[in-house]
């Protein structure tokens, strides 16, 4: 449904700029109505966790993520979008991962950008692991069931 | 036939990667599991849940009725917690 888009996508250990992401979109374009932006961050589970360690399988991660955005962009008409995932140590506070939308209207936008992160939670070949106190062995996050419910609304 | 590992199933394993030659036998991934995890002691407590295991054939996930066929590389997971 969408025309001539070229979606950004990047794996990287490095932060993210939310603010050059969406200009990177917007620049000297007079047709965008809206611009949807989803930033996940590392939270601290009520002070009990310190960072978490983001484990991911080079080359599929990037794979998964533009297959999803490809189906982003058949559904929705959009003007442009990008998907950035994080790796590696995270502190808490700190960004994780981000999806951008823009189209000439909002509801695409929105939209676009939930189904994006829906379906890369269940899809895209990531692991966090927590870490809490230095003395303590870090525990995998467990796959939670509402993520994959989540995925199913939009079939 | 390369394996990678990745998660809790590469830290029960203890190893990311590894070739390895299938017997002739094993021609699906239940199979490829089921056969995994006779190697060892770390195998058999890394694919216990074998139903929560997920595979991907060349970094395409299949289901574990799937035919194995001849790829590069096979990866098997948990299930992904990204996002």
């Amino acid at each position: 449904m969408s025309e001539h888009v070229t979606p950004t996508i990047r794996v990287q250990r490095a932060d993210f700029d939310v603010a050059a992401e969406i200009a990177r979109l917007t620049d000297g374009r007079g047709d965008i109505g809206a611009v949807v932006t989803f930033t996940g961050l590392c939270r601290d589970e009520q002070g009990t966790l310190n960072a978490l360690e983001i484990e991911h399988y080079p080359g599929m991660a990037e794979r998964q993520i533009a297959s999803v955005v490809e189906q982003a962009l058949e559904r929705w008409p959009l003007t442009g979008i990008t998907a950035v995932h994080r790796f590696g140590r995270i502190e808490t506070g700190e960004n994780i991962v981000l999806v951008v939308t823009a189209s000439a209207h909002r509801q695409a936008a929105f939209d676009a950008a939930a189904f994006v992160m829906d379906f890369l939670k269940t899809k895209a070949p990531f692991w966090k692991k927590e870490h809490g106190r230095a003395d303590v062995e870090g525990k995998w996050v467990a796959a939670a069931r509402a993520d994959e419910e989540s995925s199913k609304k939009w079939t | 036939m390369k394996l990678v590992y990745f998660s809790w199933v590469r830290e029960r394993i203890g190893k990311e990667s590894e070739e390895v030659d299938l017997p002739p036998e094993v021609t699906t991934v239940a199979e490829l599991l089921a056969w995994l995890k006779t190697r060892g002691d770390e195998y058999a407590a890394a694919l216990e849940h074998q139903d929560v295991i997920r595979v991907a054939l060349d970094m395409e996930h299949v289901h574990h009725s799937e035919k194995l066929g001849t790829p590069y590389e096979i990866a098997l997971f948990p299930p992904m917690t990204g996002g």
